[in-house]
């Protein structure tokens, strides 16, 4: 072992450089200016130095540096813990630690400094590309390492070594991760601003709000059906039910945890299906209509909706199991239903007198009442639209008889107020609606496009029974998708788009992979563990066995490291082998082989100690010494000795 | 299959240099192998004798130099001396232009005259009075000298020790070659009346195909192992020289050949090693008097087959 105290070469320098720039480059993103420009300077500092081999900066300037960069990095973050700030701070030391890299302590030190920063990176985000560009960091941090004990390897060559004794851990890393006892959560808080700017349902409902969606082609959730995929039409995914309206906007109202295990009962055959949920920063879980069990650490709402324990900031898988057909709140609370037909006081007469004449015409039979209003939004010729017209105070009225022309949220809010006014409990309930299945790993995508708001009615002897005006006017953005909907010409996000098939094909792959890495690396939880160890027959893992099988796989791996390394080391030649097959049942007879005695003085030996076999013996030590010492080895020779030596028995 | 002549010359000298077989065939070897030939031994065991019978079955010119502690480097490589005549200096050759020199007692002789001959044995010429003559082809240089501890001898430096290929010792006859020595024949009558069993071109032709005699990787992986051996093991000052390897090697393609083979075993290297390390391997407890072939026996053993 080289001492450790040892000058640092120019060569070591510049392989400790490429490594920290690999180190930084990918986090630059994520610090100010400033930040990552001090960095710059001082990894290009430390390059003009190694370029120039002038000295290195004293030490009293150094800890100058380092506390200036210690102070920025607290006056930028008022802290110096936590994520950003912390790995800001590992940069500067980094940066800075390179100017004061003097001896092989220094390089080794400066190494691993950058492994952990490449680790560094997976707090930011741990998409596929980070992970390739890790790899390249990696590799390149690897072969510093290596140049630190022994610089002479041309680059090439030292990254060629690098590459090898990576792929040499690979088996160890693939087994530490599928084997390697699972915390539930991610090993350390990620903190809340991640989520700060995702898209996706809120928990009012306004004109135009939904429609906003549309525009956004990213997934809210990805869809695992256990059997065949239901119809298009079926898929309701529901989300946050909004029962309350105060004039402009419909709210969701406050009733977590209404229910521990769902009140109703399924008609027919239920559906099983597993979400992966993305994060959404919002507590709501979305669920078929209507969900039959709940995911762990969830519970009901009094309106039917699936809501976790904890705000969805992380990547959620849940299996589930829906009943398309369901009778539910026959028995509906009184105080619900009251709510249910609750309206502002004034505003939208023209819709008021015509609810008011449904109530009229037939008394209390909500089913008739439903069936007018049904009859009387198709008379409307509503026209479907991603750009409705703005509305203004009476905006059911407005959209009904003036405009005519609204997204899915018009529909379900003017359908809702119809019904209210005539009396009938109703509620708008927001969601996504249908979904793609990519024929790539067959999940059903949905995404933020696929947003929807749809009506319940309550109707005496039937429950809550699912109403979506805008299936009336607008059928197919219920069976097709979005952009058999909307008119021609409207713009629409990418994906939703039914032209440029080639694009949709390679998006489908992009997103299997993605979805693969997702289900399976970020994914990969104590369930899925559990779930796998299973399928491998592994019942009821526990740490300690779990602990045992890693240890018996990892020694296997490192044998079989190890023999294949030998093997290459030590390839016996065939002839030599037969020779020792040959020795070894001579030294059964008494007559051993000396290690060192060569096959005609062994001969000789031998055919004096065992008289009767010496033609034998002679024959086969002459030719062994022919194929082995002699010029042009000739197969038939080999196969001469081999079979000479098989039939030896002394 | 053996070569009929080198059998010839084998049988001839051992007539004269009886129950020498070995030493005798290693003499040949390393002339064959174009190395020249140290031949240590007490007076009178018959040094010369083999030297002089060397040169006249292979049939070459034979020139000898007995040293002593006066002699110059002009006694060797010879004088140019003005001619009166011819009102000019003439060269008069030394003993040294010759095929063979029988350099006899060389450790006699000052480290001078030493050198002067040791230069010559490396560079296969000479150059004296700014003018350079090329010795003859083939050329052998067998030197012979008394055990260093003898009185009045200069030892040879290890660097001009290495420049012999080989070294034999001959040692006393048995009991029974010692009495036919006795009843038999005058030996210098004997070595007179030999006559050549090749001719010089000849001898050419066998170094040739000495050279040509193959030598496997497995048998190359051999002789690395066992320098590699006397490198690192703590018995001796320094170990085998890249130089004393080739050597090694081409002395067991000679003995490989005079065995009537076309490739070398680990058996010819065996045989030659002890002539090999016998003047090179310095033990590390410098008076100990070891037995060249104990010393080689022993690596021998501590180094197994590749």
């Amino acid at each position: 072992m080289a001492r450790i105290d040892r000058p640092v070469s120019r060569r070591q320098a510049w392989w400790l450089l490429a490594g920290a720039v690999a180190t930084c480059l990918p986090l630059a993103p994520q610090f100010p200016l400033w930040l990552a420009l001090a960095a710059a300077a001082a990894l290009s500092w430390r390059a003009a130095l190694t370029w120039r081999q002038w000295h290195l900066p004293p030490r009293w300037l150094l800890v100058m540096l380092v506390i200036a960069g210690t102070a920025g990095v607290f006056l930028q973050y008022r802290t110096t813990l936590g994520r950003t700030p912390g790995v800001a701070l590992l940069v500067i030391f980094l940066a800075l630690k390179l100017l004061e890299l003097r001896t092989a302590r220094d390089a080794v030190a400066t190494a691993l400094l950058c492994y952990f920063l490449i680790l560094g990176q997976f707090l930011f985000t741990q998409t596929i590309p980070t992970a390739l560009l890790a790899c390249l960091t990696l590799l390149i941090t690897t072969a510093a390492l290596l140049a630190a004990s022994d610089d002479r390897p041309e680059p090439q060559q030292q990254l060629r070594r690098a590459g090898l004794m990576l792929a040499q851990a690979l088996p160890f890393m693939l087994l530490l991760f599928v084997l390697f006892p699972r915390v539930q959560g991610p090993l350390w808080g990620i903190p809340q601003d991640r989520f700060s700017a995702v898209s996706g349902l809120s928990d009012t409902m306004s004109p135009g709000s939904i429609a906003q969606l549309s525009q956004s082609d990213a997934i809210a959730f990805r869809v695992k059906f256990k059997g065949e995929t239901p119809p298009q039409s079926q898929l309701y995914w529901r989300g946050p039910v909004m029962p309350s309206f105060d004039g402009r906007n419909w709210r969701v109202t406050q009733t977590l945890g209404a229910y521990a295990e769902v009140p109703y009962t399924g008609l027919g055959a239920p559906v099983d299906y597993e979400v992966t949920l993305e994060p959404h920063g919002k507590f709501w879980l979305f669920a078929l209509e209507l969900p039959a069990t709940l995911p762990a650490e969830s519970a009901l709402t009094s309106d039917y909706q699936p809501v976790a324990r904890q705000a969805v900031r992380n990547r959620l898988r849940y299996t589930q199991r829906a009943w398309p057909e369901a009778i539910a709140g026959i028995n509906e609370a009184r105080n619900l239903l009251g709510a249910a037909v609750e309206l502002p006081k004034d505003g939208n007469p023209r819709i008021r007198a015509i609810s008011a004449a449904w109530r009229a015409q037939h008394g209390d039979d909500s089913a008739a009442i439903l069936a007018a209003a049904e009859n009387f939004f198709s008379r409307q010729l509503l026209i479907y639209t991603l750009n409705p017209p703005l509305l203004g105070a009476d905006m059911v009225d407005e959209f009904l008889f003036d405009t005519r022309r609204g997204f899915c949220e018009h529909f379900a809010a003017a359908f809702v107020f119809a019904l209210r006014a005539a009396g009938v409990p109703a509620r708008v309930v927001a969601g996504y609606q249908g979904g793609e299945v990519n024929p790539v790993d067959g999940y059903l995508v949905v995404r933020q496009y696929d947003a929807h708001a749809w009506a319940e009615a309550w109707i005496a002897g039937r429950g809550w029974v699912r109403v979506d005006p805008t299936a009336i006017s607008a059928p197919s953005r219920i069976s097709g998708n979005l952009a058999d909907a909307v008119p021609a010409g409207e713009a629409l996000p990418f994906l939703a788009r039914g032209d440029l098939a080639w694009l949709r094909e390679l998006r489908y792959r992009l997103d299997a992979v993605s979805n693969g890495w997702n289900q399976w690396v970020l994914g990969y939880n104590p369930q899925r563990q559990r779930d796998l160890l299973a399928s491998l027959g592994l019942n009821e893992p526990d740490w300690r066995n779990m602990t045992a099988i890693l240890s018996v796989l990892c020694g296997a791996v490192m044998l079989g490291l190890t023999a294949w390394i030998l093997r290459n080391r030590l390839r016996v030649d065939p002839a030599l082998a037969a020779w020792r097959r040959f020795t070894a049942r001579l030294a059964r007879r008494g007559i051993a082989w000396q290690p060192w005695e060569g096959p005609q003085a062994f001969a000789e030996r031998a055919a004096r100690q065992a008289p009767m076999h010496a033609a034998a013996i002679g024959e086969i030590a002459a030719l062994y010494a022919r194929v082995r010492y002699g010029p042009a080895p000739q197969a038939g020779e080999l196969i001469r000795l081999k079979a000479r030596i098989s039939a030896f028995r002394p | 299959m053996r070569l009929p002549e080198l059998d010839a010359i084998l049988a001839d000298i051992n007539r004269i240099i009886l129950g020498k077989e070995r030493p005798v065939r290693l003499s040949l070897a390393c002339l064959l192998a174009r190395g020249h030939l140290l031949i240590e031994d007490l007076p009178g065991v018959g040094k010369t004798t083999l030297a002089h019978v060397l040169a006249r079955v292979l049939g070459l010119d034979f020139q000898r130099i007995q040293f002593t502690s006066d002699m110059l480097p002009a006694d060797v490589l010879g004088v140019s001396i003005f001619d009166r005549d011819s009102g000019a200096f003439h060269f008069h050759p030394g003993p040294i232009f010759t095929q063979v020199v029988l350099a006899d007692e060389i450790n006699r002789a000052t480290p001078k005259a030493q050198s002067a001959l040791l230069e010559a044995m490396e560079e296969r010429q000479v150059t004296t009075e700014g003018k350079t003559r090329a010795l003859p082809e083939p050329f052998f240089v067998i030197a012979t000298q008394n055990p260093t501890h003898q009185i009045g001898t200069f030892p040879l430096p290890e660097s001009q020790l290495d420049r012999f290929l080989l070294k034999v010792e001959l040692g006393y006859p048995d009991a029974a070659a010692e009495r036919e020595l006795l009843a038999g024949a005058d030996r210098r009558q004997m070595v007179a009346a030999l006559v050549p069993r090749i001719a010089p071109q000849q001898l050419l032709e066998l170094q040739e195909r000495v050279r040509a005699v193959h030598a496997s990787p497995a048998l190359i992986d051999y002789v690395q192992i066992l320098a590699a051996h006397t490198r690192t093991a703590p018995h001796w000052q320094a170990g085998l020289s890249p130089r004393a390897c080739l050597g090694l090697l081409a002395v067991a393609r000679a003995w490989a050949l005079l065995d009537g083979r076309d490739h070398v075993l680990p058996e010819d290297v065996q045989a030659v090693l002890p002539g090999i390390i016998g003047h090179r391997l310095r033990p590390m407890d410098d008076t100990a008097r070891t037995d060249p072939h104990g010393v080689a026996a022993a690596l021998i053993e501590a180094v197994p087959l590749p």
